[in-house]
């Protein structure tokens, strides 16, 4: 824990963050609506026997009371679909339209893609691309297990990313579901910290930044491009929307949430950010009983 | 001699290329057609070609057909595009699991339905012995699962269930000799 004391004067309660920091998380899984409704979803669960709650800001986003999610026959059905909570917002405030163009920039393995192929039904484009050729095979597996067939896999160096292969030039919306430092992820592995430095924080908002340019560059002007992280670094988050607003025609966009979150920050570190990230959403584990992450919705202004 | 098939192209694995729309547009040799594979589906589990009408199908490998609902020029060189349905260029036809799982709900025909039991080593890959009146051959294997809670009674608040057709496939199973054998391939196999 002892990095994320770098994190005490940004952080509401910070003891109470701590110590959800060190609880284990539970195990969440998110409804696949290609496959089947909530409802139908929800009476497998229980022929299967298995507890939930359905969380209040998304229905389709059921805690389950077990250990094993995978031996239900929702699961074996491709019906649900094991995906933290925190990780099923960002498709959410992406917002993706049936018939649009899509771009996942960093895929793998493809819960957030599919989740946008659902929220699409089934219609139009969804690329789902991650540079990662180990990690294709599990987003290949989960999109055909859960039935998505909008979706097309790349493997490719997002920061230059062509779109040549296909016979569109540029993306409705884009998500950037960025590769991270992961210290949000400390309740689900207890050794992310483990191998923690600012150096490598500094050397992954590097490619954060290549990448989130890169997105807002193949979006059309006035579409969608959504940043998260789950991590919690500013460096890694403010700072990597900052350097965009700097270098590309964009701005950042208020949306609604239905989880507790603070604001996006304005200052860390001597580095002043634009006031409209105080848009952007930082979810801490001790907020919602979840993971932690951050998310940030742009506009393509030209 | 001028038209037989020594001039047809060879199928080149390693891309994906649409399948022509009947045998006769067909430029490479043994690709079957679109026409071909609603007759397929129509034919074999009364599956209504109309189901596929927002869908293109393409050949990428040797007989390996993928079922795609996004845009895409042909050919394209890519890692998947939406999810392979079926296996030619072998004499039986062979669909996959997940495409059961995904458009099986449509098939009226050479569909096998399982009690729980059945089901539950159908899906952990055992083969069980079981009567069938039906052809022999590939048959989609369903079962009664998570009956749903009707809209009506959803709204009325007093959550009685409705048995709206339950019927879901599990997988692709093989029937031969008085005998069900799973085809649900291992990394899709669970114990239940």
């Amino acid at each position: 824990m002892e990095p994320l004391e770098r994190y005490r004067p940004i952080v509401d309660d910070f003891e109470a963050f701590l110590a959800a920091c060190r609880r284990p998380l539970g195990t969440a899984v998110r409804v696949n609506t290609i496959k089947t409704s909530v409802e139908r979803a929800t009476a497998t669960l229980e022929e299967d026997g298995v507890e939930f709650d359905q969380a209040d800001w998304n229905p389709r986003v059921l805690r389950l009371e077990t250990d094993s999610p995978g031996a239900t026959w929702a699961s074996f059905h491709g019906f649900t679909h094991g995906q933290e909570e925190v990780s099923a917002v960002p498709p959410v405030v992406l917002d993706p339209q049936p018939g649009e163009r899509v771009w996942d920039a960093c895929a793998a393995p493809g819960g957030k893609a599919t989740q946008i192929a659902a929220l699409m039904d089934d219609e139009g484009t969804v690329v789902a691309n991650d540079s990662n050729l180990g990690r294709i095979s599990a987003l290949r597996f989960n999109a055909e297990r859960l039935g998505a067939t909008n979706l097309a896999v790349t493997n490719a160096d997002a920061r230059n990313y062509s779109l040549s292969p296909f016979s569109f030039d540029e993306f409705d919306r884009a998500l950037v579901d960025a590769p991270c430092s992961c210290e949000g992820t400390i309740r689900k592995n207890p050794d992310a910290l483990e191998n923690w430095s600012e150096d490598h924080i500094a050397s992954v908002s590097g490619i954060q930044k290549g990448i989130l340019r890169r997105a807002v560059q193949a979006t059309t002007a006035g579409g969608t491009v959504v940043y998260s992280t789950c991590t919690f670094a500013p460096e890694e988050n403010e700072a990597v929307v900052q350097h965009v607003l700097e270098e590309e025609d964009c701005r950042v966009l208020e949306f609604d949430l239905g989880l507790e979150h603070a604001p996006g920050l304005t200052e860390w570190d001597g580095q002043e950010f634009d006031e409209s990230l105080e848009r952007a959403a930082r979810i801490y584990p001790h907020h919602n009983d979840t993971g932690g992450f951050f998310v940030a919705k742009l506009e393509v202004t030209a | 001699m001028s038209d037989g098939p020594d001039e047809l192209e060879k199928n080149d694995g390693q891309r994906f290329d649409r399948l022509p729309e009947t045998p006769a547009d067909r430029t490479v040799e043994g690709r079957v057609s679109r026409e071909e594979v609603l007759e397929y589906f129509a034919d074999r589990f009364a599956i209504p070609p109309e189901t596929f009408d927002g869908h293109t199908f393409w050949e990428k490998g040797a007989g390996k057909i993928w079922i795609y609902g996004g845009e895409a020029p042909t050919p394209v060189e890519i890692e998947a595009m939406g999810m392979t349905c079926l296996r030619t260029r072998q004499e039986h036809w062979k669909p996959t699991t997940d495409f059961a799982q995904r458009f099986g709900r449509h098939a009226e025909a050479c569909v096998i339905e399982l009690d729980r039991e059945r089901a539950r080593r159908f899906a952990a890959g055992e083969d069980q012995e079981l009567e069938w009146d039906g052809d022999w051959g590939y048959l989609i294997a369903a079962h009664e699962v998570g009956v749903e809670v009707g809209a009506e009674d959803e709204r009325s608040g007093d959550g009685e269930p409705v048995d709206r057709d339950a019927l879901e496939p599990l997988g692709i199973g093989l029937y031969v000799h008085g005998e069900l054998r799973s085809m649900v391939p291992k990394g899709r196999q669970r114990d239940l």
